[in-house]
């Protein structure tokens, strides 16, 4: 009965989409261009002069409050401290001498220790050709900078994150609670908090430790709580009959069981650590990205992709090494104790020893102190990175403006017309009606929220260009994550050659890249997505291969033998079948491609994104660039409530009929 | 077996302790910051921000190496965007910043209501803001380079961000730009796109001269970049004082800009040697500009691009020292 109803109010709702979506473009041809909001580059609301007022009452009242003089003064002398011990070890000349305490030899085999007990002797092998490529590239100390603030970055992010990822875990309450705390501290642009931690915590590493933890301690908290809630139920209960209180259950059962998954959102704070190194370097946070921001000063691609690629090396190698980590725990889990407690000492022993030995020498001796300056091949890579892009930009020139034309006049400029040239009362009412009928009451409320809130933030018209934008690279990512999700979740091959060029995708800075961009397409809206294309694809393309590798094997030999020809194996069972990691590679492709807003303000995107960098260079637009943050983070969290609510129902639905 | 592996690892680590090779402390030369001891009392620390563009940098490390090797001082540099330094100065994290542009609600701000910031005079650098095309473009049209023409050409720097009118590219997003209020004041044709970087902005001038495309857009000097291609200053009528009191009714060029130097109150009331050098400190464009070519374009690293600048102009170094 249910079924036969849902089923049938299925095509009606698509006719109403459709009818919604009539109106708004009728709409739009007879009142283009009436009631949009406008605000230009320079002009101001009374709400952003609010706030440069309130920015400046902070400014004044810092040295006299109690609130800093003893609560923030402690937190920044104790982070400075920290960055600065984990700098006396491996990057800075230290406790008088003139080199770090630990030399490139000894961080090499310390490094390769912890890996090869941790993980195994292929990740131990990876850490130390890392490790030393980072002294061939000639940035050994510049890459040691940066490792020593992301260890501390990350140490700290774990210690709060971990703890409230088990409350958040074990409590429902708290969970709904700091779930929109998370979201905002992941949407929120760097660039509007930069300044003003500056204000807090001075300038130095205490400022860049505490940004590049606003960032890295969600997927802690997040992961940690879902790894909690993921323990089956049944264990529980079998734990609580024996007797064991709320306490013991935690310790002997939950914690134990979700160690795996905690691991994985260890994996995610480093990288989301990692992802900080360039931004945090506009305050002089230490190490590659200060390397990166200096190269682009003079736009020396070279210089600048140098240092990306040691950021991509140190990223792969983290990332590797806690993956091996947690498939070790993994398989230790399963099968218990693979190894005798004998061997194992051994093994401890060994390495460790190897590690001390040459950590003294690295201590003692020049040569294994400071990494030799005659093997550095780093201007090799520069050359060969200036002559890659200068290649580039010479001989796709052509294509490129074609390309772009088309997906300006085809796509964006027929979306941001739509979207930010039509009343925003007609706007406000079909994005509603919208939300409404594909995620229901709920997600129809929270978007009419989200868009009374640009009104009142005096974004309006900035946004809606934003938002079109957005949608047209998430469109983008889609198409991209779906095709070649399909392939390399088809082929171990695929997957073997495309995984490190997905990774750099993800971690090369984009200030690295933005520059041959540029030069092929422009300062335009559309270099803007391309950046946010490249970013968001990665993910987009891992989640559809991931669902795409789950789809059982006999299910589809199945279908191959009933005579089904690849296109239809991939369209009418593997696609379908992998729909629920489709839907949230399309969740999370938005989420990246919004991260990346600002840094489209840097290359022509103009809207939210310059005003948010502008906000950052100009002392008169900080209200204003706060206010466009705020605007970023609604737009975030509408569109995340939506899709995610459209997704859910999308999934019931698919239950229904699959009964 | 474990026990004759450590033993062999010791053993080499024996041998290689025999054969030597420097140790750590040993070598004299590997000990930066040693060199001008004795003095380095007097002078202690000077924190200088590092503003992020190459002429900053320029005037940054000659500062910076007269202090080192003149005066004994020790220098750390922070890299900072301008309004960050600027806290600094409160803070007590930064003591200078030896490039300033306007910038006259920091200095409201800092200087005449925290007074946290005091004035340390002119820089001798000029700075000019304006509206710039490529040379070819300037050749090509002559009388581009008089404002009341470009109406005639916009047709020319239509793009796919600027719809139906011509594209005025804006938006280094670090300077105050009247752009918007200018085009509407002129009446215009165009509109204003903004870039959003100084990168963005290079990189369209520098394809509009290889590929013969049209751009106009806002730029400055002294700029590394012009060293590269001469860029030609399109005439907007002239700067008069005052005509850009109201912001939404300029109609005029931008002033030339004074650059100068700010440093802390707490700097400038200690009586350092490194305060007196700053303060005297003045040199030319031109001066400037050659040791930004040295470092973006021979690609040398700013101290060795200064060192090689204070080696050819000794005189102009000893006008700076202070005299005791």
């Amino acid at each position: 009965m249910t079924a036969l109803t849902v089923t049938a109010r299925l095509p009606a709702r698509r006719y109403l989409i459709g009818a919604v979506l009539a109106a708004w473009v009728l709409g739009h041809a007879l009142l283009s261009g009436r009631d949009t909001l406008p605000l230009g580059g320079a002009e101001l609301t009374p709400l952003h002069e609010g706030a440069n007022e309130a920015w400046d009452t902070v400014d004044d009242n810092r040295n006299s409050n109690p609130f800093f003089l003893y609560f923030v003064n402690y937190i920044r002398l104790v982070l400075d401290e920290s960055v600065r011990f984990v700098q006396a070890l491996i990057s800075q000349p230290s406790f008088g001498r003139p080199v770090p305490l630990l030399g490139w030899l000894g961080v090499v085999a310390l490094a390769a220790a912890i890996t090869y007990l941790f993980g195994n002797i292929r990740v131990a092998l990876l850490t130390v050709a890392g490790f030393v490529s980072f002294g061939l590239l000639g940035l050994w100390a510049e890459s040691m900078d940066t490792l020593a603030l992301t260890l501390t970055a990350v140490a700290y992010s774990l210690a709060v994150g971990i703890p409230l990822g088990v409350w958040a875990g074990l409590s429902d309450r708290f969970n709904r609670f700091v779930t929109p705390v998370l979201d905002f501290m992941q949407t929120m642009p760097t660039f509007v908090y930069l300044a003003p931690l500056t204000l807090f915590f001075l300038i130095g590493p205490a400022s860049a430790t505490i940004a590049t933890m606003i960032y890295a301690i969600p997927p802690a908290i997040r992961i940690t709580a879902h790894a909690i809630r993921e323990v089956s139920p049944v264990t529980l209960e079998a734990g609580a009959s024996l007797g064991a209180t709320a306490a013991q259950s935690l310790r002997h059962v939950r914690l134990p069981l979700a160690r795996r998954t905690i691991v994985v959102g260890v994996n995610q704070t480093i990288m989301a650590a990692l992802s900080m190194a360039t931004i945090a370097a506009l305050i002089d946070a230490p190490g590659l990205g200060k390397t990166v921001l200096k190269a682009l000063q003079t736009l020396d691609i070279g210089a600048a992709f140098n240092a990306g690629l040691a950021i991509v090396i140190m990223a792969v190698v983290l990332d590797r090494a806690t993956t091996a980590a947690s498939r070790r725990v993994e398989a230790q889990r399963r099968t218990g104790r693979e190894i005798s407690a004998f061997f194992r000492r051994v093994e401890v022993t060994v390495a460790l020893g190897i590690a001390a030995v040459l950590s003294y020498l690295s201590y003692t001796y020049v040569w294994a102190a400071v990494f030799p300056a005659e093997a550095n091949i780093g201007s090799y890579v520069r050359r060969a990175a200036d002559a890659a892009s200068a290649w580039v930009q010479d001989s796709l020139a052509g294509f490129t403006d074609a390309l772009k034309n088309l997906v300006t006049y085809g796509l964006l400029n027929p979306f941001e017309s739509l979207l930010a040239g039509s009343p925003w009362w007609l706007v406000f009412a079909a994005g509603v009606a919208i939300a409404a009928l594909v995620g229901g009451v709920r997600a129809a409320i929270t978007a009419a929220v989200g868009l009374a809130a640009l009104i009142g933030l005096g974004l309006w018209q900035d946004s809606m260009v934003t938002l079109a934008a957005t949608l047209v690279a998430t469109l983008l990512v889609m198409a991209l994550g779906v095709a070649a999700g399909v392939w390399i979740g088809r082929s171990d091959r695929a997957d073997a050659v495309l995984r490190p060029v997905l990774d750099a995708g993800q971690t090369m800075p984009a200030f690295v890249y933005l520059v041959p961009i540029l030069g092929l397409f422009g300062p335009t809206r559309f270099t803007a997505i391309i950046a946010a294309v490249v970013f968001a694809a990665p993910v987009a393309i891992k989640l559809v291969a991931e669902g795409i590798r789950g789809v059982p094997a006999t299910t589809v030999e199945a279908a191959r033998s009933a005579g089904s020809s690849p296109w239809q194996v991939i369209t009418k069972v593997q696609l379908p079948m992998a729909r629920g990691a489709v839907a949230l590679a399309a969740n999370q492709g938005l989420i990246y491609v919004l991260s990346m807003v600002v840094v489209g303000g840097l290359v022509g995107a103009g809207a939210l994104g310059y005003d948010v960098v502008a906000g950052f260079s100009q002392h008169q637009l900080r209200g204003k660039g706060l206010a466009a943050g705020l605007a970023i983070v609604v737009l975030g969290i509408v569109l995340d409530r939506v899709t995610r609510a459209a997704q859910a129902r999308t999934d019931r639905l698919g239950v229904i009929k699959e009964d | 077996m474990a026990i004759r592996r450590i033993a062999l690892v010791a053993g080499a680590a024996l041998i290689l302790t025999g054969c030597g090779g420097a140790k750590v402390g040993e070598a004299p030369s590997a000990a930066p910051g040693t060199g001008a001891a004795g003095s380095g009392a007097a002078c202690g620390t000077l924190n200088l921000a590092i503003n992020p563009w190459v002429g900053y940098e320029a005037n940054a490390a000659v500062i910076a190496h007269v202090a080192e090797k003149n005066l004994g001082c020790t220098v750390v540099k922070k890299d900072l965007k301008e309004e960050v330094a600027w806290q600094g100065f409160g803070t007590g994290e930064v003591d200078a910043v030896v490039e300033n542009w306007g910038h006259d609600d920091l200095k409201k701000k800092y200087i005449e209501e925290q007074k946290t910031a005091v004035d340390a005079g002119l820089t001798g650098n000029k700075g000019v803001i304006g509206w710039y095309v490529a040379p070819w473009m300037a050749a090509k049209y002559p009388d581009i380079t008089d404002w009341q023409n470009l109406n005639k050409y916009a047709e020319l720097f239509k793009t796919s961000e600027s719809g139906d009118k011509g594209q005025l590219l804006d938006g280094d997003p670090s300077f105050v730009t009247n752009d918007e209020a200018l085009v509407k004041n002129l009446k215009l044709d165009y509109k204003v796109v903004y870039a959003g970087s100084e990168a963005a902005l290079i990189t369209a001038f520098r394809q509009s001269e290889k590929e013969q495309k049209p751009v106009i857009g806002y730029f400055y000097e002294p700029q590394w970049f012009l060293s590269e291609l001469k860029l030609v200053k399109i005439n907007l009528p002239a700067y008069t004082d005052g005509c850009d009191a109201d912001a939404a009714k300029v109609a005029c060029d931008y002033p030339l800009y004074e650059l100068d130097k700010i440093v802390s109150k707490r700097f400038a009331d200690s009586g350092s040697p490194a305060y007196t050098l700053i303060k005297n400190f003045t040199w030319t464009n031109d001066d400037q500009n050659l040791v930004a070519k040295y470092i973006s374009e021979d690609k040398m690293a700013p101290a060795e691009a200064a060192a090689k600048w204070a080696a050819d102009n000794e005189a102009k170094i000893k006008a700076w020292l202070p005299t005791s």
